[in-house]
């Protein structure tokens, strides 16, 4: 599923948070920006997974650890931040990068940026994303809504979901599910809903594939998309538990 | 042998390849002869192609395979508990060697494990002395002499009978069933636990794998693949999704929680992104047939490991490491989560696996030689050699070859087998299963 490709906001001009840069409508995002967007998706995914059938916990699993690793490093970095429930009109989406951007290859920008170069001549899609040695950052003295202190129960709303998430996963009470999204607005679990925008999901001819996600730059954004970002922007209330 | 891989890999194309149409194959197994190869499938079909005896006239090539028996094994059942269907797509099917006349297969889905009995019937009694040849009885005034009934031959029917159910000892679905070389009991692992059954017993397994953590929320590994040992019936591995297996023995405690090896290989950290923990997440486990090796498969590679070193395997083949730079969009469409299987050849010299766009790939681990080959139907009519295959990974593509962007990651082969003592291969795309063998001339 590319349900994630209907996350295209942010228009490739905007040069926000663009570390040198240069601003041209190819450039490639900054790391932490594709760090940011990242994680979004892979928010999105869990979220989603609770929609189908039971899901697959192998996929959850590996999932919710790319989330904690990038929410661990973003706390290193100190740029683990609130999102305040009134500029979550804006931030939030602010943060989506066009998703066809996130993974473009690194021969396609034509900023300056030097991309690393992996040992057999193939620059890597997203060379930023290589992750520092692993340490356990202390948490940051101004605790933002989403670090609290330390105790397990006034951990941030972010880690509370995750772990909600696992334990509908293993809940036996049928109503779990539903009371972990009780205060959402059922609007968004509306699977169509959700996936209008997308671009042609499941061709299946050659040619498809990576190829479509090169493309996906050209099209332009459908009014059902900025419908389907607010929706979006709630999820992301949601699990900021503001 | 040596013959099949002096030169290219010369695969012929022995059947025709629409013998599978209706429905998503989910596994591929041989039986211990190789006689026989079952299909599971998304509907929860079971689907058996047996060899026909070989030709002596005709003896350029080795017998095709034809339906034997299909049967439906698992139906879709639902969790009242949980408010969510339970699958019937079979996961995996495992024989069990032969005994007497009837073969025996283990089926599961994500549940329930079952054994099938399968048989064959090819006469059946004539000559009733009480009955009429449809079955009614005759009225008993008119019997006046006593014959016996006689066996004479009819068409073959086979005939798939349920003989056990082992229900109701998995909270999550399994993956793995593995029988013990004693032919007695098997193991059944889900995501968090394996289970030790006996074959005669239903109501009654025993838990012998946990890693389930108290607190669901510490939960950052899971069990992806458990097999038995080939000859050591006390001995058992498990892969896990952070790329590790440990090897276990049943002897050292009832709970096996402790193991007795490790096997994991040391991160490369120039290769280190987000995305490391996703490829290494092993997706098979496989003993060699000597019990000497074992075969794991990850998103990107195949490490074969000797059971005596524990630090790092002792060959690495690459799959498609073109992928490696595609692996942000890969995890956008789900495709860095796909399991892929692998298997050995019968004498452990070569191994397969499969990859995106119907290619799979073989490595023979003598010469270091590597294939790539395509299963799909517009390329190959039967009896026409396989061309192998080329990816271009960057730079100028060459004339025949593929570039990476062209690749469809929808057709994907996840699902391969290798006969276990002949050159026949099965190949199983989405739809589709295939059968090769190599040349014989």
């Amino acid at each position: 599923m590319m349900f994630a490709r209907g996350l295209k906001r942010k228009s490739a001009e905007e040069p926000e948070d663009v570390e040198g840069c240069s601003a041209g409508a190819q450039a490639m995002p900054s790391y932490s920006l594709q760090r940011q967007s990242l994680l979004d998706m892979s928010l999105v995914k869990l979220q989603l997974c609770h929609m189908l059938v039971e899901p697959n916990l192998c996929r959850s699993v590996l999932i919710a650890n790319t989330v904690r690793q990038i929410q661990e490093e973003m706390t290193r970095d100190g740029t683990w931040r609130a999102v305040a429930p009134q500029a979550a009109g804006r931030a939030p989406l602010d943060r989506l990068v066009a998703t066809d951007i996130l993974c473009r290859s690194v021969r396609e920008q034509e900023g300056e940026c030097p991309a690393p170069d992996m040992g057999d001549g193939q620059p890597d899609l997203v060379p930023g994303l290589a992750v520092a040695p692993a340490a356990q950052a202390p948490r940051s003295p101004q605790s933002s809504l989403w670090e609290g202190d330390s105790s397990r129960e006034s951990r941030g709303g972010f880690q509370k979901s995750l772990d909600q998430i696992f334990e509908t996963l293993e809940s036996k009470t049928s109503g779990s599910v539903e009371e972990l999204f009780a205060d959402v607005d059922s609007s968004y679990y509306d699977l169509d809903a959700v996936l209008t925008g997308m671009v042609g999901s499941t061709s299946s001819g050659p040619g498809s594939g990576l190829q479509a996600f090169a493309s996906a730059a050209t099209s332009p954004p459908s009014s059902s998309c900025r419908s389907d970002l607010g929706e979006l922007d709630h999820a992301v209330e949601i699990l900021v538990e503001t | 042998m040596r013959g099949f891989w002096n030169k290219v890999f010369n695969l012929e194309v022995v059947c025709c390849p629409c013998l599978l149409k209706a429905d998503i194959i989910s596994t591929v197994e041989f039986n211990h002869s190789g006689e026989l190869l079952a299909t599971g499938d998304k509907g929860g079909r079971v689907v058996i192609f047996q060899q026909e005896q070989e030709n002596k006239i005709q003896s350029h090539s080795r017998g095709e395979y034809n339906v034997y028996s299909t049967f439906q094994s698992h139906e879709p059942e639902f969790d009242y508990l949980k408010s969510l269907e339970i699958e019937e797509k079979i996961n995996k099917i495992r024989w069990l060697p032969q005994k007497n006349a009837a073969q025996f297969l283990l089926s599961t889905n994500d549940k329930t494990i079952k054994l099938w009995k399968i048989s064959e019937r090819d006469k059946r009694p004539e000559g009733y002395n009480l009955k009429e040849e449809d079955g009614r009885y005759r009225d008993p005034t008119t019997v006046t002499t006593l014959r016996v009934p006689v066996f004479r031959p009819m068409d073959l029917m086979v005939e798939a009978s349920p003989r056990r159910i082992f229900a109701n000892a998995h909270t999550y679905h399994i993956n793995s069933i593995s029988i013990n070389s004693d032919y007695e009991t098997y193991l059944s692992a889900d995501d968090l636990r394996i289970n030790l059954w006996h074959l005669e017993i239903t109501d009654r397994s025993f838990n012998i794998v946990d890693i389930k953590p108290a607190n669901m929320e510490e939960l950052t590994e899971v069990i992806t693949a458990a097999e038995f040992h080939p000859n050591s019936c006390n001995t058992f591995v498990y892969s896990s999704s952070k790329g590790t297996i440990r090897l276990c023995d049943m002897r050292a405690s009832a709970l096996c929680d402790r193991h007795s090896k490790l096997f994991e290989e040391p991160e490369d950290p120039s290769n280190r992104s987000f995305f490391s923990e996703i490829i290494s997440s092993i997706s098979d486990v496989k003993f060699s047939h000597s019990g000497r090796y074992m075969m794991t498969r990850d998103y990107l590679s195949v490490k074969i490991w000797d059971l005596n070193m524990e630090n790092r395997p002792v060959e690495t083949y690459q799959v498609h490491e073109y992928l490696r730079s595609k692996l942000c969009s890969l995890y956008e469409n789900d495709c860095i989560f796909d399991k892929f299987e692998c298997c050995w050849n019968g004498s452990d010299s070569v191994v397969m696996t499969g990859s995106y766009n119907n290619f799979f790939r073989m490595f023979d681990r003598n010469t270091k030689r590597d294939i790539t080959l395509e299963a799909s139907r517009e390329n190959n009519k039967p009896r026409t050699v396989l061309k192998p295959r080329k990816v271009c990974a960057s730079g100028k593509r060459k004339k025949d070859e593929i570039s990476v962007d062209s690749l469809d990651f929808n057709k994907k082969i996840l699902h391969t087998a290798w006969h276990p003592k002949e050159n026949i291969i099965a190949v199983a795309t989405t739809n589709n299963l295939y059968i090769f063998q190599d040349k014989v001339n």
